[in-house]
């Protein structure tokens, strides 16, 4: 079990290297760069720029500037924003909360309705209701989220004045309900493409375990079909989707940018486009690794947990 | 829109300013801004209520003196003073300063060379300090510190000897006469030596994350990719606050922001304002103050003179003449623009009325180009020497309104056999090397020529500016004229407001007839409050809306 993960933990030690190197290459290449914001200040000549270039250690060569990055990063130091010049790990941290807030609700909403509607759908095939929720399911996945977004906040902010048109709290409230108030049209309006491929799951793996023999032999035993359902067919159709929730964890931590946008949701996806915007360097790479190192860590620890429950794996 | 909402009572002084900046202009002894003014209402007891102004970008760089864009301007006019502001009609007022320096009252030698300011000697710090000579001889000699990563340095260059005379008395000689330097000081906020002049790297200080400032509002606290929250220094030596807390919400979508301005989350719309196709509707708003105010910067086709095409002035000629300016105007920039002739604001005293109008003639763009002897080849597109009319135009991409007119305009000129093909790139591409290092045919480009306000425009116009020839500045088209240079060297000289008026109107006469860009409209911007929010008025002088948050209050 130690080769075992020691090896894990080696290649994962390696993609981050080649993920680091590939995003320092292409961000980069993309001409630009950080000073191109003063381009089109009157003020700013191009002295100016020069000297701020020389400052920032922008005129050093490429590769001078990833391995003086990646020595930094190895002994901890994440750097500092070229724009605001807080560190890098303050500027992820500040944003970290918003996009859990959002991303933790939403995927727990998702995941619920989700996975009542799939089993619902599966036990009831072709009736009525799975018909709906399977129309449901293709027009929430074809209709873009900022679109729902924007009909959200003409209904209910503009029109009906029950919920808030946008951000995460209201200034200088920071009571739970005031949060939750801001929440319920952001985290809704996100789930709703989550419930649609949640219920999808769900359906599929439900039919998966109704047509297996152990159920065919509690019926023969003579339990009731709700006792069969919530003992043996929806525990064994979970399955499946644990693991699928397990890969949907970087996504919470590393935020939604359409809805984000829309709602003006101080998260993740935010910090991104903008850090990218402006080609803030070390925000946008600290971003980058940090998702890198939370998709690696997720994969690792399902591997473990199949290692661990599969022996066949661990041997191969 | 100040029409309409301005009292009787500031209409007075409104007008005073007018006079005295067409009289006097820079130089003048305008009333003192931070003075409580005699025609102030009685304010309220203190400072009450919120008001939250609306951004659709974020501003990060609280450090007034690091490299910052304008964005970030809103935040250090209400926490930061500066020696001298710039009010709407482009007159000097002292701020930090007792009075604005000129060579009339002996501020300014007459070589121009040495200064004397005299300071206020009751501003204090946030923290309680007092303001002293020590923290303007510490930011002039910050901004030049090689190790700072200081914002623009142009003038602060030729600063030298900087002395404190006394507690409220600074001088300094400059290497050359530099006249906009006093217009540069409106944007040189003042930074304080007891808290920056202990940090050993002032790039990295506590203090650029949570600023001290002498200015109306204190540092509240900042939410980050949120809101930043200032509330009133109620100890502010000058006009105000009357408001309490002053809220800068960054909402990244332009609909978005124009949505909480409907809905009411957001109190002031500031930058980039409300998009012009909301304009329409975003008059009819009730409760809502919704006004077309006239920006700084000159929407034009730059063409790169550089390139075999541009450098017969017939061409420019013919294209500008097949420029259907209006119709681009009304159509696709839904009337949002003034169209003009010069880079020179209209709300500058230096504007140049007189010049000749622009026609729209197709008839006569061929003509010209007839003419001058550009005949269409086989393919229609006209050709002189082995030089086709044929040319790229690029801006930013994921602007419609700028694509809509390319496409216009493509349609236009092939009308009178001149090709243009559309390559837009992403900003940060667009406007960097590809910009600065003439690397563009021509660009549809928004362009700012003044610097804080001042017509100095020799970072645009001059040939020592062309940086793709080595030069040191933006004049991006690469136009060289022996005489604007000339003109230019002499009104930087100047501190004379008439001489300078003489100056500069040359200036744009030549630049008129030269035509190194197309003037298509002066920019012009949709700004919304709601109705009830008094002292707000806007400043194309500056590049915020919220230059003077200290005047705003709440009507009672």
């Amino acid at each position: 079990m130690r080769g075992f993960l020691l090896n894990r933990l080696l290649q994962s030690l390696v993609l981050l290297v080649i993920v680091s190197i590939i995003g320092f290459g292409i961000l980069n290449l993309l001409p630009g760069g950080p000073l191109a914001q003063f381009g089109l200040d009157p003020g700013m000549t191009q002295q100016d720029i020069e000297r701020l270039k020389g400052l920032l250690g922008l005129d050093r060569p490429i590769w001078i500037q990833y391995l003086d990055w990646a020595w930094r990063l190895v002994r901890g130091d994440w750097g500092h924003s070229f724009r605001d010049g807080a560190p890098v790990l303050d500027v992820i941290g500040s944003h970290l909360f918003a996009t859990l807030l959002l991303m933790g609700s939403s995927t727990v909403i998702a995941i619920s309705i989700g996975a009542w509607i799939g089993i619902r759908g599966a036990t009831r095939r072709y009736s009525l209701f799975d018909y709906l929720a399977t129309v449901g399911a293709m027009v929430a996945l074809s209709v873009p989220t900022f679109w729902f977004g924007l009909v959200g906040i003409y209904v209910f902010s503009l029109k009906l004045g029950w919920l808030p048109a946008g951000n995460m709290s209201e200034i200088g409230d920071a009571s739970i309900l005031g949060y939750l108030h801001h929440l319920i049209l952001p985290s809704i309006v996100l789930s709703l493409v989550h419930v649609a491929i949640w219920s999808r799951y769900m359906r599929t793996a439900t039919l998966d375990a109704i047509s297996q023999d152990f159920v065919k032999t509690a019926r023969a035993k003579g339990l009731s079909e709700r006792r069969i359902l919530m003992k043996h067919v929806v525990g064994n159709a979970l399955l499946p989707m644990i693991t699928l929730a397990g890969m949907q964890l970087p996504s919470v931590l590393t935020g939604a940018l359409v809805t984000e946008t829309v709602f003006t949701w101080p998260g993740m996806g935010r910090l991104f486009l903008d850090s990218l915007g402006y080609s803030d360097y070390p925000v946008v790479m600290g971003l980058l690794m940090f998702s890198a190192i939370l998709v690696l860590l997720g994969n690792l620890i399902a591997d473990i947990v199949v290692a661990i429950v599969d022996p066949r794996i661990r041997l191969a | 829109m100040t029409k309409n909402s301005s009292t009787t009572s500031n209409y007075s002084r409104r007008e005073a300013l007018r006079l005295m900046a067409i009289g006097g202009a820079a130089g003048l002894i305008a009333p003192n801004l931070l003075g409580k003014p005699a025609f102030a209402k009685t304010p309220p007891a203190g400072p009450a209520g919120r008001v939250v102004v609306g951004l659709s970008q974020e501003p990060t760089v609280f450090n007034p003196l690091m490299a910052h864009i304008e964005v970030d301007d809103a935040i250090h006019f209400s926490v930061f003073d500066a020696l001298v502001r710039m009010d709407p009609q482009g007159g000097l007022h002292p701020n930090l300063a007792a009075e604005v320096p000129s060579q009339k009252n002996g501020g300014i030698s007459e070589d121009g060379l040495n200064w004397r300011i005299r300071l206020r000697d009751n501003a204090r710090w946030h923290d309680g300090e007092p303001f002293t000579a020590e923290d303007v001889k510490f930011t002039l000699e910050l901004i030049t510190n090689p190790k700072f990563r200081a914002w623009r340095t142009s003038g602060h260059s030729l600063v030298q000897d900087i002395t404190v005379v006394s507690p409220t008395e600074i001088t300094w000689r400059m290497k050359e006469a530099f006249a906009p330097y006093l217009s540069f000081l409106a944007e040189t906020f003042i930074v304080p030596k007891h808290i920056l002049g202990k940090e050993a790297d002032p790039n990295t200080a506590a203090f650029n994350q949570a600023p001290v400032g002498t200015g109306a509002f204190k540092w509240g606290q900042r939410v980050a990719g949120d809101h930043i929250e200032l509330v009133a220094n109620p100890e502010y030596a000058g006009e105000g606050p009357y408001v309490e807390q002053l809220i800068f919400k960054y909402i990244p979508d332009m609909t978005v922001l124009y949505t909480q301005f409907k809905s009411g989350d957001v109190d002031l719309v500031d930058q980039s304002f409300i998009t012009a196709d909301h304009y329409t509707e975003a008059r009819e708003l009730p409760d809502r103050v919704v006004t077309l105010e006239t920006g700084a910067s000159l929407e034009s086709i730059y063409l790169n003179l550089g390139r075999p095409q541009f450098k017969d002035l017939a061409v420019r000629q013919a294209l500008y003449a097949a420029l259907d300016r209006k119709a681009i105007v009304d159509t696709i920039y839904y009337g949002v623009g003034t169209l003009t002739e010069t880079f020179m604001p209209k709300e500058s005293y230096y504007y140049d009325p007189n010049l000749p109008v622009q026609e729209f003639n197709l008839d006569r763009a061929r003509q010209i180009l007839d003419e001058a002897g550009w005949v269409p080849g086989p393919d229609g597109i006209r050709a002189k020497d082995g030089v086709r009319l044929s040319f790229s135009n690029s801006t930013t991409s994921g602007n419609n309104l700028r694509e809509q007119t390319q496409q216009f305009l493509q349609q236009t000129f092939a009308e009178i056999g001149v090709e243009m093909t559309i390559s837009n790139l992403p900003a940060a591409v667009m406007w960097g090397e590809f910009w600065l290092k003439s690397q563009f045919d021509t660009a549809m480009v928004g362009v700012t020529y003044l610097i804080a306000a001042d017509p100095d425009a020799t970072n645009r116009l001059h040939t020592k500016a062309i940086a793709a020839q080595g030069g040191h500045g933006s004049n991006t088209g690469q136009y060289s004229n022996p005489e604007v240079d000339a003109l230019l060297e002499k009104g930087a000289r100047s501190f004379d407001p008439e001489e300078r008026r003489a100056i500069y109107n040359r200036v744009q006469e030549v630049v008129r007839h030269d035509l190194p860009f197309l003037p298509l409209f002066a920019y012009s911007i949709v700004l919304g409050r709601k109705k009830g929010l008094d002292g707000f008025e806007p400043n194309a002088n500056t590049r915020t809306a919220s230059w003077n948050a200290a005047a705003w209050k709440w009507k009672a």
